[in-house]
C-alpha cells in the first residue's frame, strides 16, 4: 500500500513536471496566433485556407467547428478573434450583442434536394409542391401535382417520406428560409430557423444521417448540403427557379444565385434569387468579427493580423473555394467584403 | 535505536492518517461533484424555467423559431423507448442470468459466454448504432410494408431493441453474480425435498435474489434512459408525440445532442439545459424508487 502511495506520488510529481514544461512551451511562442469557432459546413473551406495562410504568412490560426451557435456565443463571450456562421444575425440578435458585429461573406453553399425513387434519375420540382411536400400535403409520388410537372416519368404509386436535419444547422436555415419565401403556409406554420418544428417526417443526425435514411428508404426525399450530395454522386431533383426555369445545383449555378443585389452588410438571403439561372436554395457563409477590434486586452497587432486574414480570405482565398466544391464569391461581392473589411477600427482608430 | 522505532511508528501513522483523509477526499468529492452538476443544470436553467414555466413539461409543442419549448413528447419518448427496452431484455438477461448462474457453472463454454457478456458491456453505442441502423432497420422497415404502414423504418421500435441488446449485458452480469452467491445449502434442501431443477429455481433461487436481479434490472434501466447515440441514430428524431410502436419520435438526450451546438439565442440555449434538468430528476427518480423497492424486498428475504 505505502508503495503504491510512494509510486503514485512519484508518477504525479513527474506529471507536473512535464505539464509544466509544456505551458512553458505554448507560452514561449512570440508570433500571433488567431482563434476561430464557429460553422462546420465551411470547415474543410477554411482548413484549407487557414493552412495555405499560416505556408504563406507564418500566422497560426485555430479554427474550431463546433456549430454556428457555439462560434457566435464564442464571439460574443470574446474568447475568439472571429466566429463563423451560416445564417446571419438578426436585428434582434445583434442588438442583444455589445459591440457592432460584422459579417463578411467567404463563400456559398447550397443545399440539394436528394430523393430515393427506384428507376427515376431525373425528377423535377417546382416550390409549391416542395413545400406541400415537406408540410406533409402531398402523401403519394404519383399525385397529380407531381406528374404535372415531370410528363413522361412513370411515377410510383408510394408513400412520400420526407427527411430533415435532426441538428440545428446552417443547412436547415437555407432550407428553410427558401420555404417560407415560396410558401405562406409555411411561414404561418413552420417559419424559418436553424432547427424548426417539422411538421411531418423524419429527422436524421447530420448531412450522413439524412443521406443514410433517404438512401435506405423507397420514396424518401430529403435536402442535403449540395457538397455532399455532389461527393457522393447522389441524384438531385431540378427546382424550378424564380424566373420559371428548372435549375440543377452546381457550383456555376449557385454562383449565379448571387447575381441580384444585395444590401451593403451582405446580410442577405439569396434564396429564391430572381437571377436567371440561379439555383433557388443557395446562401452565404460569414465570418463574424466585432467591429472595434480592441476588446478582451487584444494587442493591436492581433487585430491587424485578422483584417489581414479576412482581407486574403476574401480575395486570394477564394482560389480554394472550387476545388472543394464550395462556389467562389462573385466580384461584386467580393468588393462588398472588402469594403466592411476596411471599416474595421483599434480604438475608433482605422486599422 | 529506541529513536528510530519511534520514527518508523510515527511515519507509519502519517501515512495512516493520509490515507484515511484521501478516502475522505475521495467521498466528499462525490458528493460535490453530484450538488455541483445539478446547480449548474439548475441556475442556467432558470432563463427557461422563467420563459416556459410549467407548460415546458405539459407542452407538446418544441419550436425554436416561435420560442415555445414543451418538452413533454421527449419526455414520453425516453420513457417509452426505456421501458419496452427493458420489457424486450427482460426474459433474455433473466434466462440467461439463471442459465450461467446456475446451470452452467464453469467450464470452457461459461469462460466463453462470461467473456462474450462483457465484450458485448464495452460495445461503444455508436457501434450499435450503426449496427441497428444496417440491420435492424432494413428489417423492421420490412416489417412495416408488410403492415401496409409507412415505411421508416427507424422509430421507437428499432431503437428499443438495440436499446435491448446494449442493457442485456448490464443485468445479466448483475443477476449472474446474485445467482450465484445464492447459498448451496439452501438449495440442496429444496433439491433433496423433491423439488425439480426448474422448481428450484423458481421457488427458492428467484425469491432469493430477486433484490440483486431487481437492482441489475434498474441499473440497465438508467442505462437505457441516459443512452444518447444510438437512439439519436435510430429514433427517427421527429418532435411529435408518437402515435405507435412503429412512430418516429425523439428522446430528452438524443434532443440535447442534436441542438446544443447550433443554438444561439440565450432561451433556446437554457430550454436545452432544462431538458438535461428534466432527464436529471428522471434518473434520480427511478434510482431513488429503485432503492426503496430493493430495501424492501431485502428485508422480505
Amino acid at each position: 500500500m505505502i508503495n503504491t502511495i510512494k509510486s503514485l506520488t512519484r508518477l504525479s510529481a513527474i506529471l507536473g513536471l512535464i505539464l509544466i514544461t509544456l505551458s512553458g512551451c505554448s507560452s514561449s511562442s512570440k508570433t500571433v496566433e488567431l482563434q476561430g469557432a464557429g460553422a462546420t459546413f465551411p470547415y474543410p473551406l477554411y482548413s484549407k485556407m487557414f493552412d495555405a495562410y499560416y505556408k504563406e504568412n507564418d500566422i497560426k490560426i485555430n479554427y474550431q467547428a463546433i456549430g454556428s451557435g457555439g462560434g457566435i456565443r464564442q464571439l460574443k463571450n470574446k474568447t475568439v478573434d472571429f466566429g463563423a456562421s451560416d445564417a446571419f444575425m438578426s436585428d434582434k440578435a445583434l442588438e442583444k450583442t455589445k459591440g457592432t458585429i460584422l459579417h463578411i461573406p467567404i463563400c456559398l453553399g447550397a443545399v440539394s434536394i436528394s430523393y430515393n425513387l427506384p428507376g427515376i434519375d431525373k425528377l423535377k420540382l417546382s416550390s409549391d409542391v416542395l413545400a406541400d411536400i415537406f408540410l406533409g400535403k402531398i402523401k403519394k409520388w404519383d399525385n397529380a401535382r407531381i406528374q404535372e410537372i415531370n410528363p413522361g416519368v412513370k411515377l410510383p404509386s408510394i408513400s412520400i417520406v420526407s427527411v430533415h436535419r435532426s441538428d440545428g444547422s446552417g443547412t436547415t436555415f437555407i432550407f428553410t428560409d427558401y420555404l417560407a419565401k415560396i410558401s405562406s403556409t409555411w411561414l404561418d406554420v413552420v417559419g424559418r430557423g436553424k432547427s424548426v418544428n417539422w411538421p411531418d417526417g423524419l429527422g436524421g443526425k447530420g448531412n450522413a444521417g439524412v443521406a443514410g435514411i433517404v438512401q435506405q428508404t423507397p420514396g424518401a426525399i430529403g435536402y442535403i448540403g449540395h457538397i455532399y450530395a455532389i461527393q457522393n454522386k447522389m441524384a438531385v431533383a431540378s427546382l424550378k427557379n424564380k424566373s420559371g426555369r428548372f435549375i440543377t445545383p452546381s457550383i456555376k449555378t449557385v454562383s449565379y444565385a448571387a447575381n441580384t443585389p444585395i444590401p451593403e452588410d451582405t446580410r442577405a438571403s439569396i434564396t429564391n434569387s430572381a437571377a436567371k439561372n440561379g439555383y433557388p436554395i443557395s446562401g452565404f457563409t460569414w465570418i463574424l468579427v466585432y467591429k472595434d477590434q480592441n476588446f478582451n486586452s487584444r494587442s493591436k497587432e492581433q487585430a491587424l493580423q485578422t483584417k489581414r486574414l479576412l482581407d486574403w480570405m476574401v480575395t486570394q482565398g477564394q482560389r480554394f473555394a472550387e476545388p472543394l466544391h464550395y462556389a467562389p464569391l462573385t466580384t461584386e461581392v467580393g468588393n462588398q467584403a472588402k469594403a466592411i473589411i476596411n471599416t474595421m477600427t483599434y480604438s475608433g482608430s482605422p486599422l | 535505536m529506541l529513536n528510530l522505532t519511534q520514527k518508523t511508528i510515527r511515519s507509519v501513522e502519517l501515512k495512516e492518517s493520509l490515507f484515511k483523509k484521501l478516502l475522505v477526499l475521495s467521498g466528499l468529492v462525490v458528493v460535490f461533484l453530484m450538488s455541483g452538476l445539478f446547480l449548474t443544470l439548475f441556475t442556467k436553467s432558470l432563463l427557461s424555467i422563467s420563459h416556459s414555466g410549467f407548460s415546458f413539461l405539459t407542452s407538446s409543442t418544441w419550436d425554436p423559431v416561435k420560442e415555445t419549448y414543451g418538452a413533454l413528447p421527449f419526455l414520453l419518448g425516453t420513457l417509452i423507448t426505456s421501458i419496452l427496452a427493458l420489457l424486450i431484455s427482460l426474459p433474455f438477461s433473466a434466462a440467461l442470468s439463471i442459465f450461467i448462474g446456475e446451470y452452467l457453472k464453469e467450464g470452457f463454454w461459461t469462460t466463453v459466454l462470461n467473456s462474450s457478456i462483457d465484450l458485448l458491456a464495452g460495445i461503444p453505442s455508436v457501434i450499435f448504432g450503426f449496427w441497428g441502423l444496417f440491420v435492424v432497420v432494413p428489417i423492421i422497415r420490412k416489417i412495416e410494408l408488410f403492415l401496409g404502414i409507412i415505411p421508416h423504418g427507424v422509430g421507437i421500435l428499432s431503437s428499443s431493441i438495440i436499446l435491448a441488446l446494449m442493457i442485456i449485458p448490464y443485468s445479466a452480469s448483475i443477476s449472474r453474480e446474485v445467482i450465484s452467491l445464492v447459498p448451496q445449502d439452501i438449495k440442496e434442501a429444496a433439491l433433496s425435498l423433491g423439488a425439480t431443477p426448474f422448481e428450484m429455481v423458481t421457488k427458492v433461487i428467484l425469491p432469493y435474489a430477486k433484490s440483486g436481479i431487481f437492482a441489475g434490472f434498474l441499473m440497465s434501466f438508467g442505462r437505457a434512459i441516459s443512452e444518447t447515440m444510438a437512439v439519436t441514430m435510430l429514433i427517427g428524431n421527429s418532435n411529435k408525440i408518437p402515435s405507435s410502436i412503429f412512430s418516429p419520435a425523439n428522446t430528452l438526450s438524443s434532443v440535447i445532442a442534436n441542438e446544443f451546438a447550433e443554438a444561439a439565442e440565450a432561451e433556446y440555449l437554457s430550454s436545452l439545459i432544462e431538458l438535461a434538468l428534466v432527464l436529471f430528476f428522471v434518473t434520480a427518480f427511478f434510482s431513488l424508487v429503485g432503492r426503496f423497492i430493493i430495501k424492501k424486498w431485502m428485508v422480505n428475504a
